[in-house]
């Protein structure tokens, strides 16, 4: 049962991971949105995600799901302890996931939908990055329950970790803007992109120094005896992926710093991963004293590893199909009054 | 106990949240099968009105598909937010169900919607057509595991309880538990009728107002033809449901029926005022024996009552009564304008009877209106369990949320829904009044590549 928790473990990482990057990115065009230097850039913009962001969003369920399906505890702990938070981010997603359909549709109220998707993946992002900062300092559990208050998860740690994965995924996208745009949009892209880059690098190094002092236990994970040995690639990994992104910002490479941004994000999930295991909400509730009955890990194991290769292949090709620079014709952003 | 605690309030949250959600796919469902058809008429014929129609709904289908993706994200997490004793105890059975419905359905649906909206240019006629077809898939498949883990809720099996938590012992009767078969059946087929309704109601208002004319009469017919075959059908699967339920959930069948007494020879009563206090119905206006004859098919046939049961395990009755109500007399409602439909066919006068246009015209709604009250019947009619028989909705929300919470976020929710909504159907009427785009030969021959859609996706600069 422990392998299996572990491997339950592995998998909502990597589902958490995948939505991370996917639809960070695309949150990220959406925090950029209200200073991209004009309509034209922001149709652009828009367009470049529009195919694909369902898809992005969807990981975000499979995350929620896994959680209840591998640990079905851990579920229900988590999400009344982060209820403002899980909340604030839903209203969030709302009011950026309908501007794609309706921005379109709209004809003088554009501008309302800017705002509209512009304050929805900025909250969005934020409270993403409050739920990270609030699991990883820790969660109150009594007799399998949460026991905490409705503002525990309310703290300088968790606005800081705010604070990172919204300038985080506005790297993410501004990356993804230089990837997929070109001329006057690109440019300034490459602008946000470095201003982004050093916002990301000094909110990691501030909590890599804050996270090892919440517990006692996460500073031995990382510094007693030979983990400080066996860990030390993901610090020099981070240093070489850093200066690899503003290397390739300042060469004008395309897609270089898109996939730096996204190394870097890897990164910094596995240095958190590091710092949990083996809890799936710490300090108390390991992986194994979570995880659901064997009948229902199993039975979700073979759907994961029978479906999600065939979901990561037609997502390539869903990605594929859409490949090269996007356009501010067609596409969602084709306003067909104007 | 206060008259506004943590359990009503959560329940409150929940049906208002669910009910929003369940009109948006229950559009899309059935949608996804129409412009499949469509398009598959189209690449057969090369008739261009398919083509026309094909792009006018997909619009429709795209706006409310994400209406339904931002409203469905909600109730996913919502499981643990308001009702995590539900989600840690209940979760090793359901959590599956819809861990499957995300990943054979959603990531399909998501995957392919994109190439289905603005692929046109970027995949061939056949690679398009497979896209479309996909999605439908996945609204179908999404709904067998949606409807699964509710059933289950309606009907568990499979599972037993092991230490404070269920635990599953056989899957496939877990997923195939007793109710579910009837109730996708019955749901599926809702969707598919609710759509027929939109698009005859849509083009009889074209036909009305003289508009479109040519693509109206196309969605017009084909509409009819299928609430001809939909509305019988639905009528059998309903009845069907309902003997699986009197079976099953005995208590919420006398609910529907305002059934007190445990008797043979039992009337349906027309009309009720259940109550629940006093345990008995007021001005009944009934048929003799024929609510025996439903249940059954036989005048001394013994029909169970509510006082079988304490007060407190009986469902709240009015609601299931009238909903009941509600949703048959609409479903003959459909089956009327059918057979309506193909009386005019048959006289020739399909598009030209002006009191069927507008019957249908009316009607446009109405199937939303149907469903969303089959729906509070069978799940008003559960309570007062989540998991019928074994788990009682008061035992089921989370031990530490405040009633304050809940209330904030139900508030939030009437206020954001009810302004989401507003804006679907002030975009969703835009749309209707602009009409079709019209496909003119000329624009044809000048850009052969116009057929293949209006609504272009990203344009490549290098192509």
């Amino acid at each position: 049962m422990e392998t299996l928790a572990i491997i339950s473990g592995a998998i909502i990482g990597v589902a958490i991971l995948m939505y991370v990057v996917l639809d960070g990115f695309d949150l990220g065009v959406g925090i950029l949105f209200p200073f991209a230097p004009d309509e034209k850039a922001r149709d652009t913009m828009i367009n470049s995600v529009a195919p694909v962001w369902d898809g992005n969003e969807t990981w975000l369920i499979l995350g929620g799901g896994g959680l209840l399906v591998f640990f079905p505890t851990a579920y229900s702990i988590a999400l009344p302890a982060f209820y403002i938070p899980v909340m604030a981010m839903l209203f969030a997603l709302i009011f950026r996931g309908v501007t794609f359909e309706f921005r379109h549709q709209a004809h003088t109220s554009v501008h309302l939908w800017n705002r509209s998707f512009f304050w929805g993946s900025l909250v969005a992002a934020f409270m993403q990055g409050v739920l990270l900062g609030a699991l990883v300092q820790g969660v109150q559990i009594e007799d399998q329950r949460y026991a905490g208050g409705m503002f525990d998860w309310l703290t300088p740690f968790s606005i800081l970790t705010g604070v990172g994965v919204v300038m985080g995924y506005g790297l993410l996208g501004a990356t993804w803007v230089i990837y997929k745009t070109e001329g006057e949009t690109q440019e300034w892209a490459h602008r946000s992109a470095i201003m982004l880059g050093g916002g990301v690098l000094i909110a990691m190094a501030a909590v890599s120094v804050m996270t090892p002092l919440l517990r006692p236990a996460i500073a031995e994970r990382w510094f007693s005896g030979v983990n400080l040995l066996y860990l030390s690639p993901i610090p020099l990994l981070t240093l070489a992926l850093a200066v690899t992104l503003f290397w390739s910002i300042f060469t004008r490479r395309e897609l270089l710093p898109f996939l730096s941004s996204i190394g870097l994000f890897i990164l910094g999930f596995a240095g958190i991963a590091i710092s949990l295991y083996p809890n799936i909400i710490p300090p108390s509730l390991p992986v194994w004293d979570a995880v659901a009955p064997r009948s229902s890990v199993i039975f979700a194991m073979i759907g994961v590893a029978v479906v999600l290769p065939m979901v990561l292949i037609y997502t390539v090709y869903a990605y594929s199909v859409f490949h090269g620079k996007a356009s501010a014709e067609g596409g969602y952003a084709h306003h067909e009054h104007e | 106990m206060p008259p506004l605690d943590a359990e009503i309030l959560a329940r409150l949250q929940f049906a208002f949240t669910v009910s929003f959600h369940i009109l948006f796919p229950t559009l899309t469902i059935g949608l996804a099968g129409f412009l499949v058809f469509f398009e598959a008429k189209y690449l057969r014929s090369g008739d261009e009105v398919w083509l026309v129609l094909y792009r006018f709904w997909v619009k429709i289908f795209a706006l409310t598909f994400g209406m339904g993706v931002v409203s469905g994200l909600v109730l996913s997490y919502q499981f643990g937010t308001n009702w995590s004793e539900w989600s840690r105890i209940t979760g090793p059975v359901l959590g599956p169900l819809i861990g499957f419905e995300v990943l054979t359905a959603f990531f399909l649906e998501a995957g392919f919607l994109g190439i289905m909206l603005f692929g046109w240019q970027k995949v061939g006629p056949r690679l398009h057509f497979l896209a479309t077809c996909l999605v439908a898939i996945g609204t179908v498949i999404s709904a067998f595991w949606i409807l699964s883990a509710n059933s289950w809720m309606q009907t568990p099996a499979g599972a037993s309880f092991v230490d404070g938590q269920y635990v599953v012992d056989d899957w496939l009767a877990v997923i195939f538990n007793p109710s579910f078969p009837w109730r996708l059946m019955h749901m599926t087929t809702a969707s598919y009728l609710t759509t027929s309704l939109v698009i005859t109601g849509i083009s009889a208002f074209y036909l009305l107002s003289g508009t479109n004319l040519e693509v109206a009469r196309k969605a017009f017919s084909v509409g009819m033809w299928a609430l001809l075959v939909l509305a019988p059908m639905q009528i059998f699967l309903g009845d069907q449901h309902g003997l699986n339920t009197l079976e099953h959930q005995p208590m919420k069948v006398a609910a529907m029926e305002g059934n007190w007494e445990t008797q043979p020879y039992a009337p349906f009563h027309i009309f009720a005022m259940p109550d629940q206090k006093l345990q008995k119905n007021h001005l009944e206006i009934s048929i003799p024996w024929a609510s025996s004859l439903i249940l059954k098919h036989s005048p001394s046939g013994v029909v169970p009552g509510l006082k079988e049961v304490a007060v407190e395990d009986q469902p709240p009755v009015g609601i299931v009564f009238w909903s009941f109500r509600v949703m048959v007399g609409l479903g003959f409602l459909f089956l009327l304008l059918g057979l309506w439909g193909a009386f005019a066919r048959w006289r020739g006068t399909l598009y030209d009877a002006r009191g069927l246009k507008r019957l249908a015209v009316a009607l446009t709604p109405a199937g939303f209106v149907a469903t969303l009250a089959g729906w509070f019947v069978t799940e008003v009619g559960r309570q007062p369990w989540t998991v019928y028989g074994a788990m009682r909705t008061e035992d089921s929300i989370s031990p530490t949320v405040t009633g304050a919470s809940i209330a904030t976020t139900l508030v939030l929710f009437l206020i954001v829904y009810g302004g989401l909504f507003g804006a679907y159907l002030y975009y969703l009427s835009k749309l209707v009044r602009k009409g079709p785009d019209p496909l003119t030969l000329r624009e044809t021959e000048e850009k052969p590549e116009a057929i293949r859609g209006a609504r272009p996706g990203l344009v490549v600069p290098a192509e």
